[in-house]
């Protein structure tokens, strides 16, 4: 890695403790001047940007299209859920949803979500394990691009369909929602919600450091590697699997993490969070904030999201127009997302300085200088 | 690239020594390959090859396009399926994974330069010297070069351009760097496709001594066409035809060897310019 | 045996309306490389045609539903030309991209019929002389059913023959095969992209004609299929037709048997499960084509 010298490469090392201080500042600026409601939907936001920060390590760094997370987001939101049902019906209670479906059982496999220390350890172990064992099997033999891309939508179409059809013990088509308590506190108090603010925010903060700390490392390079030239690779001596094994664990690890969070933020965890489409939407972000930069995804999350809240509550369907143009445009015109505006404006600003009025049109960058101006502000604006 | 020639560059030379210097084969680890065949449905691009290289001798594999160069080393690194033995060392490589091969000590570089264009040619030999790093190690950045890596660069003329993404390389410095690859890896087999396609002269001098140099105690196969380059730099040539051996042994002898111009040229006439055009 | 054999019925059926539905995706996939998301919604686009021929154009059912075949091709292939022309044209080599732009379309195409239609599912009228069913010895199967089956193999029929008897189909596969080559030895490729899009994407739209048969229509009607429609062309394999034809009638016949002593969902979650399976096992699917390439 080049590594410049001087007082701007000292600059440049140290450049992320200060946006490492920056982002704690705004952390702690947030509640100060937000209202509890807004307060909530930042923390909504911060979990979905936790599993955008897994996509980038997979899907940017990797080259993997995770079509799938809701399955990892999903799981690790429903074991959190099934936790706090049965901590809210108390010991050897019954979840309310339950009695209601004329089920008064709980299953045996409910039984050790009462434990507080397995739900924690299994939000974490479980999606780890089924995605490593995945994803051994599937990168081994050299399951690839599209048809991984399928198989991973795949796996999530049937998570979903499978969680509806359990009403008795899942909650089906309607989830699970009014939640009381979260690990004894009492989800109703604001000040408890503002904890669980803190916790998503810094448990964020730690997973961008986290794929900070990959992408520098070797196995980044390596991961880098295996993206462009997979077959090259092997040719040196790597098995590739390895390395997209570990991609895929850490972003499945973090959507379920993800989703764990959500479920006291926002109060419910159904199908619709979690099936084919709302999948796809999780990479919406991504593709704006640009999937291979470390901050593009949490940026381009929360960014969208923010869009999401304020226009599809004056506009609903203008915002279905706004998100699927965002696909489109950013994809089809701007491959590395908002990342690309910086050096596309700086080509620009160099050939008119170059040739004052003379540029061609036809050397322009393909949209990406109109984008620049409606994007760059919005993104300011976010973070 | 510069055009210093290896041999009178006293640095380079150095260089290319330390890095030979360790994991040097033994005269018993030679490459052994019996009855090798290669068959897609029904079509043998490989038909009974038994080939023996040994440390020090530089072997040169020619033949007409279809004699099937290309795919013995395929077979040999796992890229295509074959049968028959092929043995470095005593050990077995056919039926192993492609990375398992590598890890026996046994490179190749592809007839189509092919490096990591996104990496930088740093990062590029650093990552094929990692080969051997404990899995804890890699998930570390990398603190210092290697002193491998930095005795590569100056190898193969890239100290200046290890900053630079490997994409944007000439197409001769991504050959060289591919072979840097193998000598960061400490390759005892290296199978070279092509090395000095597309060079120029003085590239191609080059090349030839560096490979000259390491072929005094690896095993090295060439697979070329430039007869010149032949001539200049070879120690033995097998000849391949549409997938057997057509002829082995010293230059000189093959280049006499009437079925060898034969294949070459239809008809028995002056062995010195047999295929001096190649593919490209 | 009854079980069996009217189980079998019902697969077969369900199959022929996952292969009409994968039809057009496999062909765009396979010979372009290109994922098209948006394919669902131009179903969609076929079964609004057929429910606007019939509401303005032509009263009678029979007559309206069979026009509409006609015109849903047509109209849902202009917009897939359309599409390709102005968007993908440009995407060349980033299959994975064309996917998620075309999910972006698909979205756009989803609020437009909602916009238009409203979000209240609506009612094609099926013709009088596709109504009740062939009764043969116990067993009925209803003429949708037949007419869906004989349908599917129809198209199958089109694609194999323009693919193997046309210029426009030697193009086409001379493009796929080595588009460089193809273009340097005079095939306008452009042209043979366009086409193939087109093609394709008519196809979804009669597909989209032809579901009305089996219920209402909605704006979400492209969601319904387009899981399925991937599913059947990646178990397939995208080398050859054959690939999407085993793969849809074998998952239409395994859900078709799952569902019956279980339930739709379950049968749904093994099917689902099983392509991934099959992935795992052949990762290009049932059909492949073998080549030599590092890449």
């Amino acid at each position: 890695m080049n590594r410049p010298q001087g007082l701007m490469g000292q600059l440049k090392r140290s450049g992320w403790l200060v946006g490492l201080a920056v982002a704690v500042v705004a952390v702690f600026l947030a509640p100060q001047l937000l209202d509890a409601f807004r307060l909530g939907l930042v923390a909504k936001y911060l979990c979905i940007a936790m599993v955008a920060v897994g996509i980038g390590l997979a899907w940017g760094q990797g080259g993997m299209l995770v079509l799938g997370q809701g399955l990892y987001f999903g799981l690790g939101g429903y074991m959190m859920a099934m936790h706090m049902k049965l901590d809210d019906a108390g010991p050897g209670g019954v979840p309310d949803f339950m009695n209601l479906y004329g089920n008064n059982v709980v299953p045996g496999w409910w039984e050790p979500f009462r434990s507080a220390g397995f739900t924690l350890v299994a939000i974490v172990l479980l999606p780890a394990l089924f995605a490593g064992l995945l994803g051994y099997a599937v990168f081994t033999r050299r399951v690839r691009g599209a048809y991984f891309a399928i198989l991973s939508q795949a796996l999530v179409a049937a998570f979903a369909t499978w969680v509806e059809s359990q009403q008795k013990t899942t909650g089906g088509f309607n989830g699970m929602t009014n939640f009381k308590g979260w690990f004894g506190f009492a989800l109703n108090d604001p000040v408890n919600k503002r904890m669980l603010y803190y916790i998503a925010a810094f448990v964020l903060i730690a997973m961008v450091l986290i794929v900070r700390w990959l992408m520098r490392s070797r196995f980044g390079e390596l991961l880098l590697a295996v993206r462009d030239q997979e077959n090259r690779v092997r040719f040196l001596g790597y098995d590739p699997a390895w390395s997209k094994v570990i991609a895929y664990v850490v972003a499945a690890v973090f959507a379920a993490i993800g989703g764990a969070l959500f479920v006291p933020i926002v109060g419910m965890i159904n199908p619709k969070n979690v099936g084919v489409t709302p999948s796809i939407l999780f990479l919406a972000g991504v593709v704006l904030g640009g999937r291979t930069t470390l901050l593009g995804p949490v940026l381009g999350t929360i960014a969208v999201r923010w869009a999401e809240t304020g226009l599809s509550e004056a506009y609903p369907s203008l915002w279905q127009y706004f998100q699927g143009a965002l696909f489109v445009l950013v994809i089809a015109f701007l491959a590395q997302g908002a990342a690309s505006i910086g050096p596309g404006a700086k080509a620009l600003w160099r050939r008119l300085r170059g040739s004052p009025g003379a540029a061609p049109p036809g050397a322009t960058p393909p949209g990406g200088v109109p984008k620049a101006a409606e994007t760059a502000p919005a993104e300011g604006a976010a973070s | 690239m510069n055009p210093t020639r290896i041999a009178a560059d006293g640095a380079r030379a150095q260089a290319l020594d330390r890095t030979l210097e360790q994991g040097k084969p033994s005269e018993q680890d030679y490459l052994e390959v019996l009855d090798l065949t290669v068959d897609f449905d029904g079509f043998k691009a490989v038909d009974g090859v038994k080939l023996t290289v040994t440390p020090g001798d530089l072997r040169f594999l020619i033949g007409p396009n279809g004699a099937g160069k290309t795919t013995i080393i395929d077979a040999l690194t796992g890229l295509v399926r074959a049968t028959g033995t092929a043995q470095f060392a005593g050990r077995e490589l056919l039926g192993l994974a492609p990375h398992k091969i590598v890890r026996l000590g046994v490179g190749r570089t592809f007839q189509t330069a092919s490096v990591i264009e996104d990496l930088t040619t740093l990062q590029n030999l650093d990552v094929a010297a990692g080969l051997h790093r404990s899995a804890w190690s890699r998930f570390r950045r990398r603190r210092s070069v290697p002193e491998t890596v930095i005795e590569v660069l100056e190898t193969i003329g890239l100290t200046d351009l290890a900053d630079v993404p490997a994409g944007i390389l000439a197409h001769g410095q991504k050959q060289w760097l591919e072979i840097g690859m193998l000598l960061v890896q400490r390759a005892q087999v290296l199978l070279l496709d092509e090395p000095v396609a597309g060079m120029s002269a003085t590239e191609r001098e080059q090349t030839g001594e560096l490979l000259m140099r390491i072929g005094r105690d690896r095993v090295v196969v060439v697979v070329e066409h430039d007869m010149e380059f032949l001539r200049a730099f070879a120690d033995s040539v097998t000849v391949l035809h549409q997938g057997k051996v057509l002829a082995e042994g010293g230059v000189a002898e093959v280049q006499a060897n009437p079925a060898v111009i034969e294949v070459y040229l239809g008809a028995p006439a002056g062995a010195s310019s047999i295929g001096t055009s190649g593919k490209e | 045996m009854g079980v069996f054999i009217s189980q079998a019925i019902n697969g077969i059926s369900l199959g022929s309306i996952l292969l009409l539905a994968a039809l057009g995706l496999s062909l765009t996939f396979g010979q372009m490389g290109v994922i098209n998301n948006a394919h669902g919604e131009f179903m969609m686009i076929g079964a609004y045609t057929a429910y606007m021929v019939q509401t303005y154009l032509v009263k009678g059912a029979g007559a309206s539903f069979l026009l509409s075949l006609l015109i849903g091709f047509v109209v849902a292939g202009l917009l897939g030309l359309l599409l390709e022309a102005t968007l993908l044209a440009r995407m060349r080599g980033r299959p994975l991209d064309t996917l998620l732009v075309t999910f972006g379309v698909a979205l756009i195409l989803q609020q437009v019929a909602r916009d238009v239609f409203g979000s209240q599912p609506k009612d094609v009228k099926a013709p009088s002389w596709l109504s009740g069913p062939l009764h043969l010895g116990s067993y009925t199967i209803p003429w949708t059913r037949i007419f869906m089956f004989a349908l599917a193999m129809f198209c199958l029929l089109v694609v194999h023959l323009v693919l193997k008897l046309t210029p426009l189909g030697r193009q086409v596969r001379a493009t796929v095969q080595n588009r460089d080559l193809a273009e340097a030895s005079g095939v306008s490729t452009r042209r043979a992209d366009h086409m193939t899009f087109f093609l394709g994407s008519g196809l979804a739209g009669v597909a989209g004609v032809a579901v009305t048969l089996f219920g209402s229509i909605d704006f979400n009607l492209g969601t319904k299929y387009i899981v399925d429609a991937f599913l059947v062309v990646v178990a397939g394999g995208v080398a050859r037709l054959a690939g999407a034809v085993i793969a849809a009638f074998g998952l239409g016949l395994m859900q078709a048997f799952v569902e019956f002593p279980t339930s739709a969902s379950t049968a749904k979650v093994v099917v689902l499960l099983a392509v991934v399976l099959v992935l795992v096992i052949r990762p290009q699917g049932l059909m492949v084509l073998r080549t030599r390439s590092l890449a």
